[in-house]
């Protein structure tokens, strides 16, 4: 029999009708749902084997760093790839390149907390996660490129027998500070956030030891207004703190570069182009994080496409951002009327190792910022887990061209060298994924992932209506 | 000091937070004072219903953050002009635009650590034992998902009968005596 009238149209349970938009939580949960969803994740005692088995794998390439660090204590620096005129090499590559993925976890926790972005909510908590581990891992190259790392401790200003202070007009003084401080405001930013969450997890807790563990953690957190209030107060604080800094952190990074007169890194585009950068790398990690994660946990209700799509369009904005920085490097180079600089550029692009800049246009501008523009692209979680891959490949090749190629051909030709990584190098440097993925994974086990008391805000049913149980029968009807 | 005892105070439940920020209002216009609403996540309608306002944790970020920054200018003068003077590119001894990044990061390392401090020392925590945690129901529930009221045994107003009754005309779902 033939259907009159029009065909009804398949609606997606997950559209809002009204916008079009994806929803940033699914339709019918209740605060005992979310809560559940979340706090079951950590305290269930069935551990899933493939976490055991990750985490197996994980700890296992975090024996690199283990094993590489020590024979670098024993041997010196001389086991990498560094040498004169190359003398950063991949230690300060690896190093701009983590904490240039920590810079997206503080811009959700942060940033868009400022900009009431509500939807950030589901994906905050892992996100900062993410950027402490990428700065524990950023952490350990520059100390160890200092060639003598027990004595690490001297770059900080402290009264010593030598009568010796460190030198503050020099942007790697300024670094010292820039990190450490980032390293500290995370964490506590972190923790702060976490402890209503502890507090759920010690009373939802069935084993003595985890209540314990949690009831100490949330330091007896009882959920009164009048905390909340001043946490509420702080935890905006922080942010308004947070942003500020986030922004100056891969600024002073940047300097190391734009304040040494080489070709290519006396530039005053590099702070923006560095931040903007770490932004576009630091969600391609959160995508790379959080399409498993969600798919593992069966968080798809919190964790919604609307999520991916919108990371997808914050990695279009700064991708782009990007790509005009390119695009203003080789136009200056020319502009500058500078030999020197113009030769960089061209060297950057036919030299010697002009194939790891053509890598980078490809994986950072050609392929995402080309297919990004689709909607469908963005709402599809194989294409974004693949692009997360490739947009932070991308973004270590951009580091590396830019530690590379000024550095092993500068001014004087008979000076010129190449530069050619270890096995070292590469053992340091896949050791610090395991290490990064080890860290990740005892969060997700350990701690809610996903602020709970955060999520329940984003309920309907927090709408307070005046009068008491009276207007509740009202609302419902309404609805 | 010897233990406290007695009642601590009258716990009312509820299931939705109209309910408790109805009930709230109501108390604070009967003139009850000493109480407090414990909720899964912030409810800024009860804390106006308790007539709670202003913290002063903002004053606390203002006053570390301008702490950071006098030690960070004070630190760094003090080392490139007294303390260890270099000459760099005879730039001169107190070149203060230099000095501006190790400020502007100590001024958001102290004025972060004071917030976030400052707020857990305000709120009192941590107090890993507070005597509601005495009710069955509030550890269910407080950071789940029901809403508390609870009227304090300090008030003038309170009298455990009365106030009783006073909590049960907003039919909470539960009204518990809670023991110091």
């Amino acid at each position: 029999m033939a259907t009159k009238g029009p065909i009804p149209e398949i609606v997606d349970p997950m559209i809002d009708p009204r916008t079009g938009e994806y929803a940033v939580i699914a339709p019918g949960h209740t605060f005992k749902s979310v809560t559940q969803k979340i706090a079951g994740i950590v305290l269930t005692a069935n551990t899933p084997w493939a976490w055991m088995g990750g985490l197996f794998l994980a700890a296992t390439i975090a024996m690199g760093v283990v094993i590489t660090v020590t024979w670098l204590l024993l041997k010196g620096v001389g086991i990498w790839g560094i040498t004169i005129p190359g003398a950063w090499g991949f230690a300060i590559i690896n190093f701009v390149w983590w904490i240039g993925i920590g810079h997206a976890g503080t811009l959700i926790s942060a940033i868009l907390l400022l900009f009431k972005q509500t939807w950030r909510n589901s994906i905050n908590r892992f996100a900062e996660a993410m950027t402490i581990f990428a700065v524990v891992c950023a952490g350990m190259f520059p100390l160890l490129h200092i060639g003598r790392p027990w004595l690490g401790y001297w770059l900080l200003p402290y009264p010593n027998t030598m009568n010796v202070w460190p030198q503050f007009r020099s942007p790697l003084a300024w670094d010292v500070f820039a990190v450490s401080t980032y390293a500290t405001i995370s964490v506590v930013f972190w923790y702060i956030g976490m402890i209503p969450d502890f507090g759920t997890l010690r009373d939802r807790a069935k084993l003595p030891l985890a209540k314990y563990c949690y009831g100490m953690l949330s330091l007896g957190w009882r959920g009164s207004t009048r905390h909340w209030i001043r946490y509420e107060s702080a935890s905006l604080l922080l942010a308004g703190l947070s942003t500020p800094l986030v922004l100056s952190v891969h600024t002073t990074i940047s300097f190391d570069f734009a304040v040494a007169a080489m070709a290519g890194w006396h530039t005053t585009i590099f702070p923006p182009y560095f931040v903007a950068g770490a932004v576009y790398s630091g969600f391609a990690m959160v995508l790379t994080l959080a399409i498993p994660i969600r798919k593992f946990y069966h968080l798809e209700d919190l964790v919604t496409l609307r999520h991916l799509d919108n990371m997808a369009k914050v990695m279009l904005a700064t991708g782009s951002i990007v790509a005009y920085g390119y695009g203003m490097e080789i136009f200056m180079s020319w502009y500058s009327a500078s030999h020197w600089e113009f030769f960089m550029m061209w060297n950057r692009m036919f030299g010697p190792m002009g194939w790891a800049y053509w890598v980078l246009i490809l994986t950072n501008l050609a392929i995402p910022l080309t297919t990004l523009w689709s909607r469908k692209l963005r709402v599809n979680v194989v294409y974004l887990f693949c692009l997360s891959f490739v947009v932070n490949i991308g973004m270590w090749f951009e580091r590396f061209v830019i530690v590379v190629t000024s550095l092993y051909r500068d001014y004087l030709p008979s000076s010129w060298g190449t530069y050619r990584a270890t096995k070292w190098d590469y053992m340091l440097f896949i050791g610090t994924w395991g290490l990064f993925t080890t860290l990740f994974l005892l969060f997700a086990r350990l701690a809610p992932m996903v602020p709970m008391s955060e999520i329940r805000m984003m309920l309907p049913e927090t709408k307070v209506r005046p009068g008491g149980a009276d207007a509740e029968v009202v609302v419902q009807e309404a609805l | 000091m010897p233990p406290r005892e007695g009642i601590y105070g009258l716990l009312a439940e509820f299931d939705t937070p109209s309910e408790l920020v109805h009930a709230t209002e109501m108390a604070h216009r009967a003139g009850y004072r000493r109480m407090e609403c414990y909720t899964p996540y912030p409810v800024e309608e009860a804390a106006e219903a308790l007539r709670f306002h202003k913290t002063r944790v903002p004053l606390l970020c203002l006053l570390g953050g301008l702490a950071g920054l006098i030690t960070g200018f004070l630190l760094q003068t003090w080392i490139n002009v007294w303390g260890y003077p270099l000459n760099i590119r005879a730039m001169p001894l107190f070149s203060w635009p230099a000095f501006v990044i190790p400020e502007y990061e100590l001024t958001i390392l102290f004025a972060g650590l004071s917030t976030a401090f400052g707020m857990i020392a305000l709120n009192g925590l941590p107090q890993l034992y507070h005597p509601l945690f005495n009710a069955p129901n509030f550890a269910r529930g407080a950071t789940t998902d029901k809403f508390f009221l609870c009227l304090e045994a300090n008030d003038p107003r309170f009298e455990p009968v009365k106030t009783r009754e006073f909590l049960e005309q907003f039919s909470p779902a539960s009204i518990v005596e809670v023991d110091h």
